[in-house]
């Protein structure tokens, strides 16, 4: 079987413009979101108390909140968990005062009220400093993935790569996250790793194409570089989509299949690998293009001297 | 002819049997089980210490599938868990208070396996349910401590040099001294330059007399903050194995806090009240009057003296004057004297005086260390709930006294390893700084049977509908592709098996992941070599070139994902941790299977072939 019999010839370079317009509306976008709804965060960056719970029967949550409000906690939060039988309880970060067991435990008690049957199945409770250190911990280690990936692209190819490169990387997560922002579904450590996963695998597909391009440059010595970027482009095409689908059937997968706690994880993937797929060919390509990367550039027969090395 | 160089071969086939060896136990999943460790401390012997439990369960008609002993500990596994609860009751019924009994899980991997230290994949948290505490440690608290204490001597050194003061403040890291009298300025800052003499001192005149600063260094601030940690590292650690939980673990995060994971365990508050204890030591002198098994047996101390047990059980009399405690102790370290192992104690001004006066009248004699472990429990008590403090304590060390000695001395005559677990107990009964929780997350054991469950569920429908479109959209070259995803996941795990990884759910995730990276090396190799067919190449050609020419790609591609692996590791804690350990190395098994295990595979179907007129590919 063969999706492409033979290269195609996609002038994608061409409509560069148009994507980086769609880019930064997308990037825009997810912002305003990320402003206006804000994510949902989970406990692991807010701090609070998560209590996960699952009733004999389908689980009655106007009582379940009237029970907990009953017990003394009235900025609650309670709503369905995978299935009508689960639910969870979140609660805002305990007070000084308050002893995590003992919160739990009156929380276990008032959903027994409920459902003598109802059973706790996992219980979490992280204090305020614990989340903000683990928001700034995630920010650091996005802005460190990306610069090491910047210095090895620029070591591995020239630095008009790396710009590319870290600009299609920075853009993925924009995507991912805006998503998330939209939707109101929880931010969880996971999807924080998937995230993560996603930068990784958007330097992936974009080390596969400047690869090629690499490659072309010196047996298309007569060619703009405009015409080696399309090339290039269309010659992995075929190899971008098949990744991209067996990746998929893996994700997608994970995200039906791998319950509540993975679905999150799940999501961010699918979203991400579709987002790495168009910018590793439109963002990270039409950068480096424009960044004027030509023939000179990656030329392995001019070894030249440092200082011409310099742009 | 295409064929790979058989060394290569050869080796790809060598770790592909090896992994499939360590993968192995991880194939025959784990049971209930129960593990049993002696509560006096002493470790289970020989396979015949096993005998009498199996005994004590056969009269009940309960069998243990298998019962062995494992670390001095001995671990019996059972079919289903309402046989390993009934054999619980069983023995604590037979022994009260001798076992500390651990319900957990233990591998259904045959004997063999075991015998060569072959272990599965141990699981996480998420997986098995139990327990996750973070602790932070209160450092500025602990430094404030230490402040007091050297405002306290300060007081004593000035009143003994009878040095009039106007007042000694502490307060932002500094404790200052006001005197009214400068003309003995000189004494009193060599008066407190003998309290500690790493403690910097400024002076400063102010209206009517002057002042003296001493402020801590940043290296001592950081060396008590780094005390206070450890102390509390040691003192959890402690607390942790006396539950005898299996696989728990104590480990420092970061800078300030301690994490402590208990597989397995449910009642979150009953392990808070135990690890909540609080340590502190007491030194006296050793009783000679009297023969301490004579009061063991009569139940009655002698008057002045009150009665103690070692480590071993041992009685011992000590005098009932206490000359130092606990909160006097600043450090104490083991190290090598003259090549004997030793350790060195550090007391405050105020304990060293005590010290001093102490050793000068009873040179020659015995001098004891008492441990004291305080737990604060819940009593009935008139109908009414009361807090009662309840102690344990413990004779750690005792040493013969020979010189005479203030703040500063010796306990010489141990093993090294004896004088390391000294130190630690004495550190341990240091002034303790306060800690408090962070961080509580409880899992269900119904909630871990179920991650395990989709998890495993997610991962097998994701691989099978891969696999099926990998053959049938590369044909044979997709079935070659299959396997070496086979090769890559059974690699995988045994890496995961012998670095004694733990598995969570994140972890899971990373292994699907990797799955669905992994085919992309397969594919930029395969889209290769369709492409030099395309160009006319001849098939062995095309084989050739596509690898050769498909190896940047894939490794520029991989390394840039690695960094993120990487980052994700040193950045990450608890289950971000496992997904990162298992992305970085499903990465590398990646690599290897990808281009090794390809090629040996392609070498061995279509290398001998002289010409190959169509791949299938």
């Amino acid at each position: 079987m063969e999706f492409f019999h033979s290269i195609p010839r996609f002038r994608f370079m061409a409509m560069r413009r148009i994507c980086y317009l769609i880019s930064t509306i997308v990037i825009v976008g997810s912002l305003v979101a990320e402003g206006y709804h804000g994510l949902n965060l989970a406990v692991d960056f807010t701090g609070g108390v998560v209590v996960e719970a699952s009733y004999t029967g389908t689980a009655d949550l106007d009582r379940t909140r009237a029970a907990l409000r009953t017990a003394g906690y009235t900025d609650i939060a309670v709503q369905n968990f995978g299935s009508s039988k689960d639910v969870l309880v979140r609660l805002p970060p305990l007070g000084e005062k308050e002893s995590a067991s003992a919160v739990t435990q009156k929380i276990d008690a008032a959903l027994k009220t409920v459902d003598p049957g109802a059973q706790i199945r996992r219980t979490e409770v992280v204090g305020p400093q614990v989340g903000k250190e683990l928001v700034v911990k995630g920010i650091e280690a996005m802005a460190i993935t990306v610069l090491l990936i910047l210095v090895y692209i620029a070591f591995r190819f020239r630095w008009k790569f790396g710009v590319g490169a870290v600009l299609a990387t920075l853009h993925d997560p924009f995507v991912v996250i805006g998503v998330f922002a939209l939707t109101g579904m929880t931010f969880d450590l996971a999807v924080l790793a998937a995230v993560l996963a996603v930068i990784g695998y958007s330097i992936n597909e974009t080390v596969v194409v400047f690869d090629r391009v690499r490659e072309l440059f010196p047996t298309m010595r007569k060619a703009e570089p405009i015409e080696v970027f399309d090339r290039a482009i269309n010659e992995t095409l075929s190899r971008t989509v098949i990744t991209k689908v067996a990746t998929l059937i893996v994700v997608v997968a994970l995200y039906l299949f791998g319950g509540e706690a993975l679905r999150g994880f799940g999501l961010a993937l699918i979203v991400g690998i579709l987002a790495v797929t168009y910018s590793s060919m439109y963002v990270a390509s039409g950068v480096a293009l424009d960044l004027g990367s030509s023939h000179r550039d990656l030329m392995p027969s001019e070894r030249r001297g440092p200082v011409d090395d310099l742009p | 002819m295409n064929r790979y160089p058989l060394w290569k071969s050869l080796l790809f086939a060598g770790v592909m049997v090896l992994a499939l060896f360590l993968a192995l136990p991880n194939v025959f999943g784990s049971a209930p089980a129960l593990q049993l460790s002696r509560k006096d401390g002493e470790l289970f012997v020989g396979a015949g210490a096993v005998q009498p439990f199996t005994d004590l369960l056969a009269r009940e008609h309960v069998t243990a599938d298998a019962a062995f002993v494992e670390n001095g500990r001995i671990v019996l596994r059972f079919g289903d868990v309402p046989a390993q609860l009934k054999a619980r009751d069983l023995i604590e019924s037979s022994s009260p208070g001798s076992y500390a009994i651990a319900t957990t899980f233990a591998s259904r991997a045959p004997a063999w396996a075991r015998a060569v230290g072959l272990k599965p994949m141990s699981l996480g948290l998420d997986l098995r349910g139990g327990i996750y505490l973070v602790y932070e440690v209160d450092v500025d608290g602990a430094v404030k401590q230490t402040l007091q204490r050297l405002e306290r001597d300060y007081r004593l050194a000035l009143r003994e040099k009878r040095i009039q003061y106007e007042s000694v403040e502490g307060g932002n890291g500094t404790v200052t001294v006001t005197l009214k009298d400068t003309t003995r300025l000189d004494d009193a800052r060599a008066a407190l330059a003998a309290v500690d003499t790493n403690v910097t001192l400024a002076t400063a005149p102010v209206e009517g007399g002057a002042q003296l600063r001493a402020s801590l260094s940043d290296a001592q601030i950081k060396e008590r903050q780094n005390f206070a940690i450890q102390q509390n590292i040691t003192a959890l650690g402690n607390r942790v194995n006396a539950l005898g939980v299996s696989e728990a673990s104590v480990q420092r995060q970061g800078a300030n806090r301690i994490a402590v994971q208990l597989p397995g365990v449910q009642d979150a508050s009953e392990v808070i009240r135990l690890l909540g204890k609080t340590a502190t030591l007491e030194f006296r002198l050793v009783d000679q009057g009297n023969n301490p098994i004579e009061a063991q047996q009569s139940g009655h101390a002698p008057l002045g003296t009150k009665l103690y047990k070692d480590r071993s059980g041992r009685p011992v009399l000590l005098k009932r004057e206490v000359i130092v405690t606990g909160e006097q102790l600043t450090n104490a370290t083991s190290m090598f004297q003259q090549g004997e192992p030793a350790v060195s104690v550090n007391l405050d001004a105020h304990g060293g005086d005590e010290m001093l006066r102490t050793t000068r009248e009873n040179l020659g004699k015995p001098m004891a260390v008492v441990f004291i472990e305080r737990e604060r429990q819940l009593r009935e008590q008139d109908g009414q709930k009361v807090a009662v403090d309840v102690n344990r304590e413990e004779v750690i060390s005792v040493a013969t006294i020979r010189g005479v000695f203030s703040n500063q001395f010796q306990i010489t005559g141990l093993t090294s390893r004896e004088g390391q677990e000294l130190a630690k107990l004495l550190r341990a009964g240091a002034l303790a700084a306060p800690v408090y929780i962070v961080e509580q997350r409880l899992i269900g054991p119904s909630l871990g049977q179920d991650n395990i469950d989709k998890g495993v569920r997610a991962l097998v429908i994701g691989s099978i509908a891969l696999f099926v479109f990998m053959a049938l959209y590369y044909s044979a070259f997709g079935l070659v592709a299959n396997t070496v995803l086979i090769c890559n996941v059974v690699l995988l795990t045994a890496c995961l098996s012998l670095f004694g990884a733990a598995l969570t759910l994140p972890g899971i995730a990373g292994i699907m992941l990797t799955v669905g990276m992994a085919v992309d090396a397969n594919i930029l190799i395969y889209e290769r070599i369709r492409e030099e067919v395309r160009n006319g190449n001849s098939p062995h050609a095309a084989i050739k070139a596509g690898f050769e020419k498909a190896f940047s790609a894939i490794a520029d591609a991989n390394v840039t994902t690695l960094i993120a692996g990487v980052v994700l590791f040193l950045f990450g804690t608890g289950p971000i941790k496992g997904f990162a350990v298992v992305l970085s190395v499903g990465i590398l098994t990646t690599l290897f299977t990808a281009l090794m295990g390809s090629r040996t595979i392609i070498g061995l179907i279509w290398g001998r072939q002289g010409a190959i007129t169509r791949l299938p590919v």
